[in-house]
């Protein structure tokens, strides 16, 4: 079958601005996004840059708007959609180093700010840290965030303020804030518990629409504003 | 420009990023990546991570020894297995202590699941031993790599970890056999950088990305293993490539072993569950290599579900509770990728290339050997799915690679830093950059000549049909034509793009070198090894010959062509014995 699509082009060596391009391919239904992206670099346009690894949405390198929503390329199939004309941009927001490579320096300056990596203030055991399974269930979302950006760069409050530290670094800091093993909930909380932290968050949950991992990111959000506001209590 | 450190590792997975954690205490670190370090391809390991840990059930180093060199075929060293084996306890509760979020049993412990070779031994009423599979694969639901890969990176970052994320490396600098250092290109602008190294680690990973078939990333295109060969190192027991047994239908995406660790079987087109032919006593949990002939054994004489090249992978008896708690990854894979919602339905599998077993070669510290008699190469170092200790010997067993990956990278990390004490920066040869700028601007100038996705394109449908799963002589010999021919090809290649900026196309091309590089070694070594050894099966040489071919290959690249070499396997406690599950 025939599929058209539109995407972003942008070369930083020739363009002054980004502009459109249409690449009308032969594919099979159950052709990837990405398959499809394979298909014109490789024989239309070796320029057409994107990132990719793994092709199976656990490396987290694909994300980009496609059709106005954030997702991986690799996740998401020519036969999912209705209309065979297929829009596809960089993520929004992130500045654009060529065609559908974004900079994304900032998204994971943003993701250390929070500490993210466990703080254990006792020696360890000779074997390992009890958990329970109940403790263990706490964190079982938000461990599977694979740091593709869909859900930062879907932000409106991350697009009208660039200092919100945004939904993946936020769910990070809720990854170690309810790891029964972490002693460092207090500094973590200190990082949140900001005017460019936690509270920047309105509830919009376009992070939870894109999430390829089907994260409920506003919900660990919100437990992480009940801690706060009970700590103040 | 030239940059300067004790140590540049290259590759950021579990190999890698552990070996940073453990020397950067010590020494001054760069690692390189050509991905961003999280995006590394440890992380869609799924099942499991083996350790004897007897939280479920009773279980000792020992078996676990035994597994490992029975599922080698026996072409395991059995020292590195001892080590590795007996280390693994300690390096799971340090991945524990760094925050490995890992599912947990009922009283708290790491939980452990059942996988493919992975036994323990029990006697029957007569008196008689009989083995039968074992809880020893300490899991994170099925994503144990990501979350590994993601704790190791975590530490990295604690521990302040200079990272060269998208920089693409091209060669290493040897002088008088002696490793100081390498050449990457900064993917982001293109320019050729030089980093000056007291001490080079390569974990860059497997090289599965030759097959057309594959659960490999695109990223697995056995960089380090093609740049040390050209380097003048040899490889080590390369045609030996593990096909996964259940790659999702018709791509090849890897559906864990762990499936079948929760109790999936498999069933051709009449339904009848195949495995009690060929391995009636584990069944579906016979190693990955018994499996995978099983599977196309099926296919082949037409029992494939309707009559494609497929058969059936059930999970439909597991229930939605247990699909969602423990296998919630390959699920979403299944609907997004094959429609298929495996509460429902079975998931329709078939063999990927999956595993490298072969590569550099090591000893048990790390240490890069430079020929078959064991001498090493002063100042590299290599550990993970790129080195071959040799801990797999002919066929890996599911989760052993993980441990692979964090033991040796563990314990190459303590090599180096000891070897830093002493180690001084040597003085870098004057053209150390040289041959990587004439191959760019030769790249850069072309203007016609061969389509690069055509050479890479015919590279894997050949490698999977002609030195795939069965093998044998008359494929094997139009392989290596084919190969050859290809690299007159690749001489020839042209380069659309002419940027210097995210250059992916110049990435590609490169990428595509390295392929052709090592598929030459796989290929010349599989020629010769005439019989069938744990993942490599001649159907032309029908049986295990441990009279000739009980013995590592040792591949040289030379001006000639390619040569072997042999070197013997280390035997201790387990001779070899017929392989029956």
């Amino acid at each position: 079958m025939k599929v058209t699509l539109s995407i972003q082009r942008f070369d930083p060596e020739k363009d002054k601005k980004p502009y459109r391009k249409e690449y009308e391919i032969d594919v099979d239904p159950t052709f990837r996004i990405l398959d499809c992206l394979d298909k014109v670099k490789w024989d239309i346009d070796g320029g057409l840059t994107y990132r990719r690894s793994c092709s199976h949405g656990i490396c987290g390198s694909d994300a980009v708007m496609i059709n106005g929503k954030n997702m991986l390329a690799c996740q998401v199939l020519v036969q999912d959609f209705k209309k065979k004309y297929i829009k596809i941009d960089p993520l929004p927001s992130l500045p654009v180093i060529k065609d559908l490579v974004v900079d994304m320096d900032g998204f994971f300056a943003k993701y250390e700010v929070v500490k993210p990596y466990l703080i254990a203030k006792t020696q360890p055991p000779v074997k390992e840290r009890y958990q329970s399974q109940e403790d263990r269930a706490l964190i079982d979302e938000a461990v599977n965030c694979i740091l593709c950006g869909a859900c930062s760069a879907s932000c409106p409050s991350l697009w009208s303020n660039d200092a919100y530290l945004g939904p993946a670094a936020m769910l990070k800091a809720y990854r170690f804030v309810f790891d029964s093993r972490d002693d460092a909930q207090a500094e973590r909380l200190d990082v949140v518990d900001t005017p460019d932290g936690l509270w920047r968050c309105h509830t919009i949950f376009n992070c939870v629409e894109v999430c390829p991992k089907e994260i409920n990111i506003t919900w660990h959000l919100s437990q992480l504003k009940k801690k706060c506001a009970m700590r103040e209590l | 420009m030239i940059h300067k450190h004790d140590l540049i590792i290259v590759g950021a997975g579990l190999a890698g990023l552990r070996a940073a954690v453990e020397t950067s205490k010590y020494a001054d670190v760069g690692v390189i990546s050509k991905l961003f370090p999280t995006r590394s391809h440890s992380g869609a390991a799924q099942g499991g991570i083996a350790a004897a840990l007897g939280n479920e059930e009773h279980d000792t180093v020992e078996w676990h020894v035994f597994d490992s060199v029975k599922g080698s075929d026996y072409l395991g060293d059995q020292d590195a297995i001892e080590m590795m084996c007996g280390e693994a306890p300690d390096a799971i509760y340090e991945l524990e202590h760094l925050g490995v979020p890992f599912s947990r049993t009922k009283d708290g412990k790491i939980a452990q699941r059942q996988f493919g070779g992975h036994t323990k031994e029990i006697f029957d009423e007569n008196g008689n031993s009989k083995r039968i599979p074992v809880l020893r694969a300490c899991y994170s639901a099925d994503r144990t790599g990501h979350v590994i890969l993601h704790t190791l990176y975590e530490q990295c970052v604690k521990s302040n970890v200079r990272f060269y994320s998208e920089y693409f490396i091209l060669s290493l600098i040897m002088d008088e056999g002696v490793c100081k250092g390498l050449t990457a290109f900064n993917i982001r602008d293109g320019q050729i950088h030089t980093f000056h190294a007291k001490a080079v680690m390569f974990g860059t990973g497997g090289y599965g990305r030759a097959y057309r078939v594959t659960s490999n990333a695109y990223a697995n295109s056995g960089d380090g293993v093609a740049i040390a060969f050209r380097a003048g190192i040899p490889l080590e027991d390369m045609e030996f490539v593990q096909f996964h047994p259940t790659g999702l239908y018709p791509l090849g995406i890897l559906v864990t072993e762990g499936a079948r660790g929760e109790g999936g079987f498999l069933v051709n087109k009449d339904g009848e569950r195949f495995m009690k032919n060929y391995a009636p006593t584990v069944m579906e949990l016979a190693p990955r290599d018994m499996v995978t002939r099983s599977i196309q054994t099926e296919i082949n004489e037409g029992r494939g579900i309707d009559g494609k090249d497929f058969v059936n992978l059930d999970l439909t008896h597991l229930g939605e509770a247990k699909l969602k708690e423990r296998l919630p990854e390959i699920t979403g894979f299944a609907k997004t990728y094959a429609g298929i919602d495996p509460v429902k339905q079975p998931i329709p599998i078939l063999p990927t290339a999956h595993y490298s077993m072969g590569g550099i070669p090591t000893n048990l510290f790390g240490n890069v050997l430079a020929d078959e008699k064991g001498n090493i190469v002063k100042g590299f170092f290599a550990a993970g799915e790129c080195a071959c200790v040799s801990v797999h010997g002919a066929n890996r067993l599911g989760t052993n690679s993980l441990l692979d990956a964090v033991v040796h990278g563990r314990r190459t990390g303590k090599t180096i830093v000891k070897y830093l004490r002493d180690a001084e920066f040597g003085t870098l040869p004057a053209n150390a950059e040289e041959k990587d700028i004439e191959k760019f601007k030769k790249l850069y100038a072309t203007t016609s000549g061969e389509n690069a996705d055509k050479i890479r394109v015919r590279l894997k449908e050949e490698m999977t049909n002609k030195c795939g799963v069965f093998r044998n002589e008359k494929d094997l010999l139009s392989m290596l034509d084919t190969i050859h021919e290809l690299k007159e090809k690749y001489k020839n290649v042209h380069m659309m793009h002419k940027g210097k900026v995210f250059n992916t196309e110049l990435q590609e091309i490169i990428e595509l070198g390295n392929m052709l590089e090592y598929s030459d070694a796989i290929v010349t070594g599989a020629l010769a090894r005439q019989e069938c050894r744990g993942a490599h099966w001649r159907i032309d040489h029908p049986k295990r010959d441990d009279v000739n071919w009980l013995k590592h290959t040792i591949a040289f690249k030379t001006e000639k062509g390619i040569e072997l070499k042999y070197k013997p396997v280390k035997i201790l406690k387990y001779q070899p014995q017929e392989r029956k599950y």
